[in-house]
């Protein structure tokens, strides 16, 4: 790669810094919008015999003072996208018009569906809880198609699409995975037993998933096959994969004792999903890097003026640890159970 | 094919837009309304306040919602229907919609969950603050966001090169020539929007029958804050159109309908503008008066859009946007006024007039939107004055593509902005069967209870 050559100074490392950037704020609309759109997937309909619109209830509550925060996290990473790698920007986005559409028109409704619900007309609430869920579900099964096809380098073959398909399946399961696990932390009570069901379930779908992605992918790309398999490092490489399966384990073990008879280890399952994307992303990372189309365009190749990354560069250093840190004042605030929201 | 492409993403573009700004035209000054309530209270110990605080925070977590996910929309249309945009003000449009983001959006998403939830979970003084870290991040967003807009319309302190502009003076580009004006005529804007949103649900209220004192209270605040900010406005407006006619003339000749140059140009209060004939039709002028108002000067020149060929706006939505904005202003001044004349010779209102305030509920919605329609359409054909047509900028993507997506928004939207304004009403009539003795008092408690009955 001759342009690695050829850069030096800012013009190197601001785009390196940049997309490491991006990777973090989509880890961290990952994890964290991961975890509101997976209780909303999960959001139980009532049964003829079972009105669970209380459980609902919790369920948003826990979510409830974050969920504004959480989603900021898709506008910074698709906002460095656009400003550090514009040309990425338009190429990604334009492939993916159809999808993206979807997933918009799928956040604005679950977005609006969780203020409305409360406010509305009480025979309506139902309606928007349904609105709410369908929503969550439209927008994941969007996102996890674009990760399929991002992966698949944007072709257009039956086989890209299959894959997107179950890329589309593994997200929605991770997501509600991760949701689950939220809850199992978030609530105690039937509900919390009902959220471990459900953190086993989506668990396994998960696993299931990524297994299958993780074998697919290197065989139908050589260069991915090449990065992973090609040299010695392959020994290195293994713990991802090794490390990934044994929380996996470790954490199905953990649900199906819920509820323990001491609560407080209660986040274990939700800090190990976490340790499970983080395995998942560092993967991909690994597969992609230095691409940010895959097999197309690397950073520096889709990067902006250095002059304006370096004025952005010097907001980011301030801004992002306040932010971290004031988001983590705001978990501090909510934290413990979500039921003990005292509500009049 | 590639004109239905260019037709449908503007549309899109506008109907996105046009959903989007309603919300934020509300939220930026309806918490510092919500401050000011809070305030209040703190410094009275007037529950009544509280009170105010208490409904209105509801509404405000309503309108602010609708705004993040109508927002979240604008980022992605710009690399899926505008790809030129990026390309060639990418380097300036980044940076800005970046500190947008990084200074603005998570300090008002992450405080925004304290200041509805977390009242009896911090300290009333941290309650406080998280209200004003919400306003200031809702003003800060709206200042990134005008000097991206106010630079698309009068560009500075960049340079162009391979035809792609780079920035030169960061200053220069933030503070550009429209923007401290686009900037005060905006917030003002949002004032007298939310201004008379609180009215006419108050108004709404004590017409309904509500006996208690908060909506008489916050009735009162929000025609003072009206009856101020509507001559302020004015000015503000005059001020700005002044400026658009030195750095925009041929916007100014498409709101006055000015088709040749002319020297005392007669004020053109209504007419019909034939862009075939390039003549008014059916006019109704005051002579030279265009003249004298943006001149000074009954004989002074003003451009006509015979100077600006091939590069000037549509005349017809831009000159009926402007007359739809001032009369509306127009309609402000003569409401907000009479509705303190009114208090301070009664102490109250007469319905009539509650009725009035009523139906103007969400005139700033009107004035609004047909004030961005003047300046947005104003602009045309240009994205950004002078270096970028909005034909250069448009994507590829198929047009079947765009007009389906653009199907999707409008129903959404219609959707939406049905139950947006069906809920705030059924939130008042809630208020106004809530007995006052129900209404808790003390500050330590939650302000938006899941499946809340009370209001």
């Amino acid at each position: 790669m001759n342009t690695l050559t050829v850069l030096t100074g800012p013009a190197f490392w601001l785009p390196v810094v940049f997309i490491g950037l991006m990777a973090l704020a989509f880890f961290m609309y990952a994890i964290l919008d991961g975890y509101d759109l997976g209780v909303g997937i999960l959001l139980p309909y009532n049964t003829p015999n079972d009105n669970y619109e209380a459980q609902r209830d919790t369920m948003i509550a826990s979510i409830g003072p974050f969920w504004d925060a959480n989603e900021t996290w898709l506008v910074l990473g698709v906002g460095i996208l656009l400003i550090a790698f514009p040309a990425a920007h338009s190429f990604i986005l334009m492939q993916l018009y159809l999808p993206v559409t979807l997933m918009l028109a799928g956040l604005i409704l679950r977005g609006v569906a969780f203020d409305f619900r409360t406010k509305a007309a009480e025979d309506h609430k139902n309606l928007w809880d349904s609105v709410f869920k369908g929503g969550s579900l439209l927008a994941t099964m969007a996102q996890g198609y674009m990760l399929g096809a991002f992966v698949m380098g944007f072709e257009q073959t039956l086989a890209a699409y299959i894959f997107a398909g179950i890329s589309a399946i593994c997200v929605t399961a991770g997501y509600s995975f991760i949701g689950a696990t939220w809850l199992v932390m978030k609530t105690e009570g039937p509900l919390q037993m009902r959220a471990a069901k459900w953190a086993r379930l989506s668990g396994w779908l998960t696993a299931l998933g990524i297994t299958a992605v993780s074998i697919i992918n290197p065989l139908i790309n050589p260069a991915i096959f090449a990065k992973w398999f090609g040299s010695s490092a392959v020994i290195v490489l293994l713990i991802i994969p090794v490390l990934c399966g044994g929380l996996f384990i470790l954490v199905d073990r953990h649900l199906k004792q819920v509820p323990h008879t001491h609560d407080h280890n209660c986040w274990i399952p939700f800090a190990t999903t976490v340790a499970i994307f983080m395995l998942c992303f560092m993967g991909l990372a690994y597969s992609f890097f230095p691409f940010i189309v895959p097999g197309q365009l690397t950073i520096w190749q889709a990067a902006s003026a250095p002059e304006s990354l370096l004025f952005i560069f010097y907001g980011v250093i301030v801004v992002l640890p306040t932010i971290l840190i004031y988001t983590a004042f705001s978990y501090r605030v909510f934290w413990g159970k979500a039921t003990l929201l005292k509500y009049y | 094919m590639v004109a239905d492409t260019l037709l449908l993403s503007r549309l899109q573009f506008a109907a996105n837009i046009s959903f989007h700004i309603l919300f934020p035209s509300i939220t930026i000054a309806l918490c510092w309304f919500l401050l000011f309530f809070k305030v209040q209270f703190n410094r009275t110990g007037n529950t009544v306040w509280m009170r105010i605080y208490r409904f209105w925070v509801k509404i405000f977590a309503l309108t602010f919602a609708l705004g993040v996910v109508s927002g979240i929309t604008m980022s992605f249309q710009f690399g899926t229907n505008w790809p030129g945009y990026m390309r060639i003000l990418g380097n300036i449009a980044g940076p800005l919609l970046g500190y947008e983001v990084l200074t603005a959006f998570f300090l008002e998403a992450t405080f925004l969950g304290i200041m509805l939830f977390g009242m009896h979970r911090v300290s009333n003084r941290v309650h406080t603050l998280a209200t004003l870290l919400v306003a200031l991040g809702t003003s800060l967003s709206a200042f990134w966001i005008i000097a991206l807009n106010s630079w698309m319309q009068t560009p500075a302190g960049f340079e162009m090169r391979n035809g792609v502009a780079f920035p030169v003076d960061w200053f220069a580009i933030i503070f550009n020539p429209s923007m401290p004006y686009r900037l005060a005529h905006m917030v003002t804007a949002s004032g007298l929007t939310a201004g008379f949103l609180i009215a006419g649900l108050s108004a709404y209220r004590i017409l309904q029958g509500d006996p208690k004192p908060a909506p008489r209270l916050a009735l009162k605040v929000a025609v003072v804050a009206c009856g101020l900010l509507i001559p302020l406005q004015i000015f503000l407006g005059d001020l700005h159109g002044l400026n658009t006619l030195k750095y925009q003339p041929a916007k100014i000749a498409a709101m006055e309908a000015v088709w040749h140059t002319e020297q005392g140009a007669p004020l053109v209060l209504f007419a019909l503008p034939d862009a075939q004939t390039q003549t008014n039709k059916f006019a109704v002028s005051i002579p030279k008066l265009a003249s004298l108002i943006l001149h000074h000067d009954r004989q002074a020149e003003i451009k006509g859009l015979n100077e600006f060929p091939e590069a000037h706006p549509p005349v017809a939505p831009v000159f009926f946007a402007f007359r739809i904005m001032v009369a509306m202003g127009v309609l402000m001044l003569v409401v907000a006024w009479l509705a303190n004349w009114q208090l301070w010779r009664h102490k109250t209102l007469s319905p009539l007039l509650l009725k009035v305030l009523v139906s103007m509920t969400f005139s700033g919605w009107l004035a609004t939107l047909a004030g961005w329609y003047v300046t947005e359409i104003g602009r045309q054909p240009y994205l950004a004055t002078g270096i970028l047509k909005a034909s250069d900028a448009v994507t590829t993507v198929a047009p079947a593509h765009v007009g389906w997506s653009l199907s999707l928004y409008l129903c959404l939207y219609a959707a939406l902005l049905f139950a947006y304004v069906r809920t705030l009403f059924v939130m008042a009539r809630r208020a106004v069967a809530v007995d006052a003795a129900d209404e808790p008092t003390s500050p330590p408690q939650p302000l938006i209870p899941q499946g809340e009955v009370h209001s």
